[in-house]
């Protein structure tokens, strides 16, 4: 007999409800939390006019060709011990197949202090590339076209800096400002919120920014002048709804901040980039980065009155989760970044990073960097993704979940106004409460079992093997402060302190200060130097510890 | 609370290095304190120095530090002498973090009781503390 089409809903409810379930106590909900249903139908799509990649509100994505046009930019983030042995590894992964460059800086150096400051003790050349000076800069970049090929920079309190240092090494290399192509992170609201590289305080913090993405409008009109990042929010343990309504918050204050200075929407929009976790919870994500676009599209031209088109669309890069990885049996962490990096894609990121599996352990080994890279390559040219565009778009689940996105989203977005906005917020510590009561909440479940981590908390191997682990040269740390000591002693030392100066200045008033700073730059100002000088007018931040 | 004892054990939980990735040391905070000992948590980017000061000026019995730079080699045993140089040594010190394990073996014979790494549940860390502060 056939079913009704009306009819067979309520034939299949019958069904599902009469058969048995799983007792295993394992959740049903996204590892954000959000409650699943069993299944999707039409009855759960919103009704909207039918959408298409390159149009307004982007959700299946910004370009009308997707993938077909152009494959996302592969761009292994990577860096560690010295200039030298990191232009190494850049050109290892560009003869690899690599499209794009992305520096990873140590810890020193994302904290603006020379290596050989007290503080540096034991973090140098660790958590990426020691970088000083320029000396440094041309030496990581030394053989490599800046005209060529464009470079992420993940660097934040002190990204101009590392800017200028960047612009100046293409003019040694005869490549004017107007033609670099690249990605400075810039955002130090998310440093604020999560990953807590800050420095000064938020003011003053906020006007560097601004500084840089003004002068880039001018000068350097290629460069991505901010990679507004949800990453570190989500690594710092935040939901998939928390990291999208954060992160697009920041944008918004970002937007509001140079709206502030007196640029208009259209001149700068354009230029702002995202950048996201591609977390393990597969649907979930690729639910997050479609509702990022949408959103944006719709604030920018709804609420910004942004004219032009590409000022409305969210360009993004994507990382896997390095929060997702494990410690036990890490060869397993190859497939997860897989997964996480196929969500990414079928959701049209504009470029991604797949972590290697031995991330949870120390920096990548030659070896687990390469295998990461195919990991991407293998997604792009055997499995078929790429060849159509947003293909879960229409799905019941996904569209629904997208919807269910947004909405969360919104509801931030009034609790953040309620509060006074980001940077009030920050202060009172209400993106860090959040945050910490999710990675709580996530663990107690971890603890119950109520979800599983393979090889974590079930299926656990009684014998590790050991792997591989990339180790940093002790003596690395004592020649690097060598090295800038060297390049203090042999600069123009009145030229040097005179830029200084001049920005300690131009820092109590209010002209931009880019210029200065690439003043102190080229006169071989160390980068500590020129944090220093600042520091000295904008004094520094200290956050009230909430547990 | 399952802890009834008469002191309750206090613990400086501390992130020594430069880097700012604290949601490990918040969530280890939180289950201790849940678990009903006294936790003081000191933030960011506490100097060995800093560690010390504050162990002494809480009266905690024990110092957890959390790190996820690679600095552990130098900092972990610099806190250790800064113990001895305050004659502290009674304090006892447990860590955390992206710590290899060759490492655990040298920081252990400098004096380090344990070391956990990622992916230890809570609970193992609660019941270290409660063998080692029977009641």
């Amino acid at each position: 007999m056939k079913v009704r089409a009306r009819d067979a809903d309520q034939v299949w409810q019958e069904e599902f409800e009469a058969a048995p379930e799983r007792d295993d106590g394992i959740e049903t909900s996204t590892i954000s939390g959000i409650p699943l249903k069993p299944l999707y139908t039409r009855e759960d799509l919103t009704r909207r006019d039918q959408e298409f990649p390159g149009q307004f509100p982007y959700t299946r994505g910004i370009h009308p060709s997707g993938y077909r046009g152009r494959l996302w930019t592969m761009r292994q983030f990577s860096g560690f011990a010295t200039a030298e042995e990191t232009n190494r590894r850049y050109k290892y992964l560009l003869a690899n197949g690599q499209t794009g460059l992305s520096v990873a800086f140590d810890m020193p150096t994302l904290m603006g202090q020379d290596s050989d400051a007290p503080t540096s003790r034991g973090e140098v050349g660790h958590c990426g590339v020691a970088i000083d000076s320029l000396a440094d800069m041309e030496t990581l970049f030394d053989g490599i076209p800046l005209g060529e090929i464009t470079t992420s920079m993940t660097i934040n309190s002190p990204a101009a800096i590392l800017l200028c240092m960047y612009i100046a090494v293409a003019e040694k290399q005869g490549v004017p400002a107007d033609m670099l192509g690249g990605t400075l992170q810039n955002d130090i609201l998310k440093e604020f919120i999560a990953q807590k590289e800050f420095i000064f305080p938020p003011a003053p913090s906020m006007r560097l920014v601004v500084d840089s993405i003004e002068y880039c409008a001018k000068e350097v009109p290629k460069w991505n002048t901010i990679s507004i990042s949800g990453y570190h929010i989500r690594e710092a343990g935040s939901t998939a709804a928390q990291e999208l309504a954060f992160t697009l918050a920041d944008g918004m204050a970002y937007v509001d901040a140079c709206l502030e200075r007196g640029m208009h929407i259209d001149d700068f929009a354009s230029r702002l980039s995202f950048f996201f976790d591609a977390h393990i919870d597969f649907f979930e994500e690729i639910a997050k980065f479609r509702a990022a676009r949408r959103i944006w599209a719709r604030w920018m031209r709804e609420r910004y009155g942004a004219q032009q088109e590409r000022s409305w669309k969210l360009r993004f890069h994507t990382q896997t989760a390095g929060v997702s990885l494990t410690a036990q049996q890490p060869e397993l962490n190859i497939a997860r970044t897989a997964i996480e990096a196929l969500a990414a894609v079928l959701a049209g990121t504009q470029s991604l990073h797949t972590n290697a599996m031995d991330e949870v352990l120390g920096l990548p080994t030659d070896k687990a960097a390469r295998l990461a890279l195919r990991t991407q390559q293998l997604i792009a040219y055997e499995t078929g993704v790429a060849n159509t565009i947003d293909p879960l778009g229409g799905s019941y689940f996904i569209e629904a979940l997208t919807d269910e996105m947004e909405r969360q989203a919104e509801a931030y977005f009034k609790r953040i106004e309620e509060v006074g906005g980001v940077i009030p917020a920050i202060e009172s510590g209400f993106f860090q409460k959040e945050i910490a009561d999710a990675a709580f909440r996530y663990q107690q479940e971890l603890e119950q079992k109520s979800r599983l981590v393979v090889g974590v908390n079930e299926f656990i191997n009684e014998e590790e093997e050991p792997i591989e682990i990339l180790r940093i040269d002790p003596r690395l740390e004592s020649q690097q402060s060598q090295r800038v000591q060297d390049v203090r002693r042999k600069r123009d030392q009145a030229k040097c302190a005179n830029t200084l100066q001049s920005l300690r200045k131009a820092a109590a008033g209010t002209d931009n200060l880019m210029p200065y700073i690439l003043e102190a730059v080229r006169a071989y100002a160390t980068e500590g130097e020129i944090m220093q000088a600042m520091i000295e007018v904008f004094g520094t931040y200290t956050e009230t510890a909430v547990v | 609370m399952p802890s009834t004892a008469v002191r309750p054990v206090r613990i400086v939980v501390a992130k020594v290095g430069l880097d700012g990735h604290d949601r490990g040391v918040k969530v280890v905070a939180r289950a201790l304190r849940d678990a009903g000992y006294e936790v003081i948590y000191t933030g960011l980017r506490q100097t060995p120095e800093m560690v010390v000061d504050a162990a002494l000026q809480e009266d905690a019995q024990v110092i957890g530090l959390s790190i996820h730079s690679g600095a552990h080699m130098t900092l972990f045993p610099a806190v250790m002498d800064e113990l001895k140089r305050r004659k502290a040594t009674d304090i006892i010190v447990f860590g955390g973090g992206i710590i290899p394990d060759d490492d655990i073996a040298a920081l252990k014979k400098k004096g380090v009781e344990e070391i956990f790494t990622p992916g230890t549940p809570l609970q193992e860390i609660v019941e270290w503390l409660r063998k080692r502060f029977p009641e």
